[in-house]
């Protein structure tokens, strides 16, 4: 037996307890579960964000003249309302 | 001690597939702890690596002769910094340099990437796991770098070429791209495996394309300028199969850096986006068994060789696999949004992506007919420069002029109205450049006129995209210029920093452009006492020198340069000669004029033994742009790399009420 085989031994040792670690850690965990998260409110999540960051867009677009006036007046309001109502929405759906 | 170093790579095999087998089960059965377990041993798989890596660093540079690999691509004569850098001159090294970065890169991922949602991360673990497993089993089973034999006295030395301090730093780039593309790709896959198709593995694959892409990006600009001083041809991509093997996947990886915010602000491309990570993993394996199973020499040598069936096999296998996952999870992946017109900057994402994707499978057929022709038909053809060169124009060119436009336009639509007075600046001063350049002689190459036109036109606009968004960004702030400007960049570092990547393309079109429509190429040959004129230089042959270096004989040929009369230097070009290697490399003369933007390169062909020397002498206007183009585009990967507190904020806002707990 080699120096050599005893170090790759004793890697291999530590390997194993590193990767056994979560369950000396928790001989005997109550919730060993992976949770999932609310599909739908991170939907709706990164909806709302889309669409502020959309109207922040439209807003530094118009200002730096790539959006002229009129194209502005047209699409600002909808986009408002979008975001207003995504804000409501995803306001109501988190936990009190 | 290659005991050691086998040891670790076992060990390092055993932690990968657990990875992959119990990250799998863990994932399927939502098991936590076994989850956490899989990405430690994702981590452990990284320590080992690293000993098994130290082991062969440690044989390299005591000249462990008894280790196979050291024998073949070192020797006793072989500067330090080389016998170092000879760890991927070859084979089995570059495959542990590969096995050594995934590893560590799959280690980051899963100590970085926490907040992408465990229930993502338990099946991202497995698909690092998958991948690792491969390359240490090929370490382990088909290529060892730790094979040995009875030690002779001295090695074979490393191949000339690649004694040269760019390619110390050069192919752990490349690895570095090449190897950075499976954590994107892992994080594609595991959000399909999850079911998971919310922006989560976006906002984390996106960093990590990023970072490989910048790393490419860098390697191959190191690759080129390695050419260009020490291959000694006078040029700096020769659309070899080997640099084209890195170019394929940072196109498929810079069309998805594009498309990538077009899913993000619009939730559009969701398929495409797959496809383009799917695409650049594929490449970058696709890249890797190119270079290292000698299907470039010859179809022959890769059935001989060791690794190419089980690249191929392997290649075909992830390929298949992620298709086919894809296909499944079509429906999780339509779009709720349609394109709003064909003229808005999304649209001009798509185009630039179209055209990214052509010059990709371009390249890409360029590179596999010779292959396919030769193993249908065992006829051996090559596919040369008129074809990459065309196609390079047809879509590099339409590019190019995309990169000035698409910024300029606005998201969702763009009036006609808006569109003419937002391209007037740039426009005007495109044909303004366009003129004096046709005043001043540059029509006789039209390529080099559009593109420099062209580029004038895409500097035009990212100037002004600079301008007006400092002003507009002053007149809400209210602050002084510079702190508005700077104010500008650090709230959207991922624009901005990807302007100035296209200044830096900017810069690499106009010295491509320069350096080869406009360069003047002469041959001479010539006694000593003899000149030639390229250009308005004058150089005169005064004779031939030799000297002795630790490992090699150099012979120069002296050249005095003189402009207008007056004496600017001597060059010396020459070759050396490598006894251990059995070898003779080029070593070409450069001359840098920054003045004058140019170089002047003298190559001496052929040294006969009476003197009389065959000279090869270049002048390449603008070539320098090139090595530029490298400074500037790593300054604009670091701005877009940075990390951006506000973005975290919005990222933690976004995603922590949505999370359920979970603990680790």
């Amino acid at each position: 037996v080699t120096l050599a085989l005893v170090l790759g031994a004793l890697l291999a040792v530590a390997c194993v307890v590193f990767v056994a670690r979560p369950f000396l850690r928790e001989p005997s965990a109550r919730e060993d579960v992976v949770l999932e998260p609310n599909a739908r409110r991170l939907e709706r999540a990164e909806e709302r964000d889309r669409s502020l960051a959309a109207l922040k867009e439209l807003e530094f677009d118009h200002r730096t003249g790539k959006v002229s006036d009129e194209d502005y007046r047209e699409l600002v309001g909808p986009l408002r309302r979008r975001a207003a109502a995504l804000l409501e929405e995803t306001r109501a759906s988190e936990p009190a | 001690v290659p005991e050691l170093g086998r040891a670790a790579l076992v060990v390092c095999l055993g932690l990968c597939a657990y990875a992959a087998a119990a990250g799998a089960l863990a994932a399927y059965r939502r098991r936590r702890r076994l989850a956490v377990s899989a990405q430690n041993a994702l981590v452990g798989a990284f320590g080992a690596a690293a000993v098994a890596a130290g082991v062969l660093l440690v044989g390299l540079i005591r000249h462990d002769f008894s280790l196979t690999y050291v024998a073949q691509h070192t020797s006793r004569k072989l500067p330090t910094l080389y016998t170092i850098s000879a760890f991927w001159g070859g084979q089995e090294g570059s495959l542990l340099l590969w096995l050594f970065v995934l590893s560590g890169y799959a280690a980051l991922a899963v100590l970085l990437d926490r907040h992408a949602g465990r229930e993502l991360l338990a099946w991202v673990v497995p698909v690092l796991g998958f991948v690792g497993s491969f390359f240490a089993l090929l370490l382990v089973a088909v290529a060892s770098p730790f094979a040995t034999q009875a030690a002779p006295a001295d090695g074979a030395g490393l191949n000339p070429s690649l004694q040269n301090p760019y390619m110390v730093a050069h192919p752990p780039m490349l690895y570095l791209g090449y190897v950075g593309l499976t954590v994107p790709f892992a994080f594609a896959m595991g959000a399909l495996l999850a079911g998971r198709t919310d922006e989560r593995w976006i906002v984390s694959t996106r960093r990590w394309t990023l970072l490989a892409w910048g790393f490419l990006g860098v390697g191959q600009l190191l690759g080129a300028h390695w050419a260009y001083v020490e291959v000694g041809w006078g040029g700096y991509y020769a659309w070899d199969p080997v640099e084209n093997a890195a170019l394929m996947p940072w196109l498929a990886a810079t069309a998805f850096l594009h498309s990538v915010m077009v899913q993000e602000k619009k939730g559009m491309l969701k398929v495409w986006n797959m496809l383009l990570v799917i695409m650049a993993f594929g490449l970058s394996l696709f890249g890797t068994f190119l270079t290292r199973s000698g299907v470039i020499n010859s179809i022959h040598s890769f059935t001989e060789s060791s690794i190419g069936p089980w690249f191929l096999g392997f290649i075909c296998l992830v390929v298949a696999a992620s298709l086919t996952l894809l296909f499944v999870r079509l429906p999780l992946l339509r779009s709720k949004t349609r394109l709003e017109s064909l003229v808005s900057r999304e649209a001009t994402f798509l185009y630039n992506n179209l055209l990214l994707v052509a010059l990709t499978l371009t390249i890409l057929w360029g590179v596999t007919y010779p292959m396919l022709k030769e193993a249908l038909t065992g006829e051996g053809v090559t596919v040369g420069r008129p074809w990459y060169d065309f196609f390079l124009r047809a879509f590099g060119l339409p590019l190019l002029l995309l990169m000035g436009i698409g910024p300029l336009i606005a998201w969702r639509r763009a009036s006609t109205r808006s569109l003419v007075r937002t391209l007037a600046w740039p426009t005007a001063t495109a044909v303004v450049c366009g003129a004096l350049l046709i005043a001043a002689g540059a029509g006789s190459s039209w390529p080099g006129l559009v593109a420099y036109t062209f580029s004038a036109f895409v500097l035009a606009s990212i100037l002004l995209e600079f301008a007006r968004g400092t002003t507009a960004r002053r007149a809400l702030s209210g602050s002084s210029w510079p702190v508005a400007f700077g104010e500008l960049v650090a709230r959207n570092r991922r624009r901005y920093g990807g302007y100035v990547v296209h200044a830096a393309v900017l810069l690499l079109a106009v010295g491509i452009a320069g350096s080869s429509a406009y360069q003047t190429v002469r041959d001479a040959t010539l006694r000593p006492g003899q000149s030639a004129r390229v250009a308005d230089y004058r150089l005169v042959y005064t004779g031939v020198t030799q000297r002795q270096a630790a490992n090699h004989t150099e012979a120069r040929a002296l050249v005095d340069v003189y402009r207008g009369g007056a004496f600017l230097g001597t060059m010396r070009p020459g070759k050396n000669s490598y006894p251990a290697e059995q070898q003779i490399s080029n070593e070409m003369a450069i001359r840098t004029d920054w003045l004058r933007a140019e170089d002047l390169d003298v190559i001496s062909e052929d040294i006969a033994p009476n003197g009389t020397v065959h000279f090869r002498f270049l002048k390449k206007p603008l070539v320098n742009l090139i090595w530029l183009a490298g400074i500037v585009f790593v300054g604009g990967s670091l701005i877009a790399l940075w990390p951006d507190a506000r973005e975290e904020r919005r990222l933690a806002t976004r995603y922590g009420p949505a999370q359920a707990p979970a603990r680790a």
